[in-house]
C-alpha cells in the first residue's frame, strides 16, 4: 500500500518534509516512527488524515501520517 | 512600602495611596480586574469620564523568577463593552514593581483640548502637557522619549489609532531592545487616548527594589521552576526555535487553521508562512531565532525577523498575526505579513483584531483575497492616517462587517475570533463563547490539550469534556495572569509535577505567606466571578456567550465539523 508521511519541526532535520512510502499492509505508525530513526519518547503528536491517532494505529491505503515533536504556542 | 499611584485627568492631580488590605495579596489581572470592578460603573461609556485605566505588575514581577515580567492592563473595553484585561511583556512591569507601584490607576477626562504624558519615578507620578509627539507613530515616540529622558526609560505609548480612539487600538510597551510589545486586545489604547495620554514614561532610578520575605526558599523554588521551563520540550525547545508560529502547520494538519475568513480549515500556502519556513528565513538572513520580550524570559519565543537585505523588519512576530493576515486572508507572503506586523506596531493597533478584520474586509470585497500590497497600503494610509474607511476598519472586525453588511463576522462580544476554528477545535469554542473578555484564545488555551497533547488529550472534534477542559484552564489562567508570569509557563505546568508547586512556593517566599494549590485555584475562580459579575452589570447575559450563527450552519472542511453545542451546554461553564 502507498501512504504519505509528513514530518514537522525538528523531525525534518536530516530527513524530509513529505515523502510517499510503499509499505506492506498491516504496518502501524510505530513501525514508521522507528524506521525514521525517531524514538517513541520524541513523538509529541501523531495524526492520520488530520485526526489524532495512537502509535499502534494500523495504516490503510493512501493514509497521510503526520508526525510532530511536542510543540506549542498561543 | 508598596503603593497605589492614582492620576485624575479631570483636574490633572496625582496621589500616592497606601495599598488597601484587600488588594495586598493581588497582582496582575487579579488586581486590575478587582480595581475595575470596584471603581468603574459597569454601565459607563468606555471612552467617558467614568472609565479607569489600570496597570499592575504581577505578584512576582521584579523578582528573579523566570518569565515574571508581564504587565497587566485593565479597563472597561470600548470594543466589547465587557471588563478587559490584557497583558504584555516589555520592561515596564519590572520597573513598576521595583518602584513599589502595585497599581497605576488613571481616571477622569481632561477638560481642556490638550494632550499629556505621565512620568512615573521613585517620587510618584506627574502629569505634563505634551505637544511635540501628538500624531506621531510609536517608533518615533520611542526614539523621541529616549532622546529626552534616556535610553533606559520605560515606556507605554499609543499611536495615532489610539489617539483617534479606534476600538482596536492597543497600548505598546517598550521592550529591552527599544522595540514594542502590546496590550493588544480590547481597545485599551482607545481608553488611553480618551484620557489624552500619549505616553507614560518610567524611570526606576533609586527604586526600592522588590523585597523577598524568604530569599533562601525563593532561590530554591526559582531554580526548580526555571528547570521545569527548560526541561519541557515546548518551552525548552519548540518555542525558542520556531516561536509560536510553529502552530501554523499543526493546525493546518488538524484542519483547524481558519482560512478565507473561516470558510475552510486548511490553507494551501500554509508551509510558506509556517514556523519551520520562518526559522529557515530568519537564520538565512542573519536575524535572531530566539529573543525575549523582557529580561528574565528564559523561553524566548520572540525573534528578530529581517528582510532579504538583512535589515530589521519586526520582532514578536506571532502565530495569531501570521495566521490572520496569512491563511485567513489567503496571503502566503511572509515578508509582507512581517511588514504589516511592523506597521501595526507603529500605528498602534491590535494585530489579531486587525487580521480578523482584513478577512472580513476581503469577504466584503474591499480588497481581493490574497492582496498583501493593498493590505499594506490600507494599514499605512487608511487606518494609519485615520481616513473615514480607516476608522471603520480600526474599529475591528465587527465594526467593518456591520458597515458592509457582512453576515459572516467571526467575533464574540464583538472581539475577533483568533486562529483556531471552534468547529474543529471545540474546546477553544467554549473558551471563545464564555470568556469574560470576548473571543480570546489565551483565556483558556484548550489547544494545548485538544491539539498539542499537553496536559492530556481531549478529542477536538467531539463535544465530550470540552466545557470542563475550558473551565479548568480559564480558572488556572486567571490565577497565572495574576503572577506576572508569561502564559507559556502553562505548558510545563500542565506536564511537569514540580512546576506549579514551585511557582506557588515563589509567591509564598516573596510575601511570607502560605498559599496552597487550592488557594490558587480559588483565586482563579474568584477573578473569573468578579469579571463575570461586571459583565452582567454591564448588561451581558448568557445569550452573549454564544458563537456567531454561521458556525452552526456551515460545516468546515476537511472534517466537515460544525459547532453543535446547545446554549444550555455552554451555560454549564459557569457552574462552579
Ligand atoms: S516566552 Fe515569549 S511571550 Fe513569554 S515572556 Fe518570553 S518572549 Fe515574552
Amino acid at each position: 500500500m502507498l501512504i504519505t508521511v509528513k514530518l514537522f519541526a525538528t523531525f525534518r532535520n536530516g530527513r524530509f518534509k513529505v515523502a510517499g512510502q510503499a509499505l506492506p499492509p498491516g504496518t502501524d505508525c510505530r513501525t514508521i516512527v522507528l524506521s525514521l530513526g525517531l524514538t517513541e519518547e520524541e513523538i509529541g503528536v501523531v495524526m492520520v488524515n488530520g485526526r489524532h491517532a495512537a502509535l499502534d494505529y494500523v495504516l490503510q491505503e493512501s493514509d497521510t501520517l503526520s508526525l510532530f515533536p511536542l510543540v506549542g504556542g498561543g | 512600602m508598596d503603593k497605589i499611584l492614582r492620576v485624575n485627568m479631570s483636574d490633572l492631580s496625582t496621589k500616592i495611596e497606601a495599598v488597601p488590605t484587600a488588594w495586598a495579596g493581588l497582582g496582575g489581572r487579579g488586581l486590575t480586574s478587582t480595581i475595575v470592578a470596584a471603581e468603574v460603573p459597569a454601565t459607563c461609556h468606555a471612552l467617558g469620564a467614568n472609565n479607569k485605566l489600570v496597570f499592575a505588575p504581577g505578584l512576582l514581577s521584579g523578582t528573579a523568577a523566570a518569565n515574571s515580567g508581564r504587565l497587566s492592563a485593565g479597563a472597561k473595553s470600548p470594543l466589547t463593552g465587557t471588563i478587559k484585561e490584557s497583558n504584555a511583556g516589555g520592561t515596564a512591569a519590572q520597573m513598576l514593581a521595583k518602584l513599589g507601584v502595585k497599581a497605576l490607576i488613571i481616571e477622569g477626562l481632561p477638560t481642556e483640548d490638550k494632550w499629556y504624558s505621565l512620568h512615573v519615578s521613585k517620587d510618584g507620578v506627574t502629569v505634563q502637557e505634551e505637544t511635540e509627539l501628538i500624531g506621531k507613530r510609536n517608533f518615533a515616540v520611542v526614539e523621541a522619549v529616549e532622546a529626552r529622558l534616556g535610553k533606559k526609560t520605560g515606556l507605554l505609548t499609543i499611536g495615532p489609532v489610539g489617539e483617534l480612539k479606534m476600538t482596536a487600538a492597543n497600548i505598546s510597551v517598550k521592550d529591552p531592545d527599544s522595540k514594542l510589545r502590546s496590550h493588544g486586545r480590547g481597545g485599551l489604547g482607545a481608553v488611553m487616548g480618551s484620557k489624552k495620554i500619549k505616553f507614560i514614561s518610567i524611570d526606576d532610578q533609586g527604586a526600592q527594589g522588590v523585597k523577598v520575605a524568604d530569599p533562601e526558599k525563593f532561590k530554591v523554588a526559582a531554580r526548580t521552576f526555571a528547570k521545569a521551563l527548560l526541561d519541557h520540550p515546548v518551552s525548552g525547545e519548540g518555542l525558542p526555535t520556531y516561536g509560536t508560529n510553529v502552530l501554523v502547520n499543526i493546525l493546518n494538519e488538524a484542519g483547524g487553521l481558519p482560512t478565507q475568513n473561516f470558510k475552510v480549515g486548511q490553507f494551501a500556502g500554509a508551509d510558506k508562512i509556517s514556523g519551520e519556513t520562518m526559522n529557515e528565513t530568519i537564520t538565512a538572513r542573519g536575524g535572531k531565532v530566539r529573543h525575549g520580550c523582557h529580561a528574565g524570559c528564559i523561553i524566548q519565543c520572540s525573534q528578530v525577523y529581517n528582510d532579504k537585505d538583512g535589515k530589521y523588519v519586526t520582532s514578536g512576530f506571532e502565530y495569531e498575526t501570521i495566521w490572520g493576515l496569512g491563511a485567513d486572508c489567503c496571503i502566503d507572503n511572509l515578508d509582507d505579513i512581517a511588514l504589516a506586523d511592523s506597521i501595526m506596531d507603529d500605528i498602534g493597533i491590535d494585530s489579531i483584531e486587525t487580521a480578523v478584520m482584513f478577512g472580513v474586509a476581503m469577504e466584503a470585497g474591499i480588497l481581493p483575497w490574497g492582496d498583501s500590497k493593498e493590505m499594506l497600503r490600507i494599514l499605512n494610509e487608511e487606518i494609519g492616517n485615520g481616513t473615514p474607511l480607516g476608522r471603520i476598519m480600526g474599529g475591528g472586525a465587527g465594526s467593518l462587517g456591520k458597515a458592509y453588511g457582512v453576515t459572516r463576522i467571526p467575533v464574540v462580544k464583538n472581539q475577533g475570533i483568533p486562529a483556531y476554528d471552534p468547529r474543529s477545535v471545540k474546546g477553544i469554542g467554549i473558551t471563545y463563547a464564555t470568556s469574560t473578555m470576548g473571543a480570546d484564545h489565551t483565556a483558556g488555551y484548550t489547544i494545548a490539550t485538544n491539539i498539542l497533547n499537553v496536559g492530556g488529550y481531549v478529542n477536538p472534534l467531539n463535544k465530550d469534556g470540552q466545557v470542563e477542559l475550558s473551565r479548568n484552564l480559564q480558572i488556572a489562567t486567571a490565577a497565572v495572569d495574576s503572577t506576572g508570569m508569561c502564559i507559556f509557563i502553562a505548558f510545563p505546568a500542565l506536564d511537569i509535577p514540580e512546576c506549579l508547586p514551585a511557582l506557588i512556593d515563589m509567591i509564598n517566599a516573596r510575601f511570607g505567606i502560605d498559599l496552597t494549590g487550592d488557594d490558587v485555584t480559588n483565586l482563579g475562580k474568584h477573578i473569573l466571578k468578579v469579571e463575570h459579575q461586571f459583565n452582567i452589570e454591564a448588561g451581558f447575559t448568557n445569550i452573549d456567550d454564544r458563537l456567531p450563527e454561521f458556525f452552526s450552519t456551515e460545516t468546515v472542511a476537511p472534517h466537515n465539523a460544525i459547532w453543535d453545542f446547545s446554549g444550555a451546554e455552554i451555560d454549564e461553564f459557569w457552574n462552579f
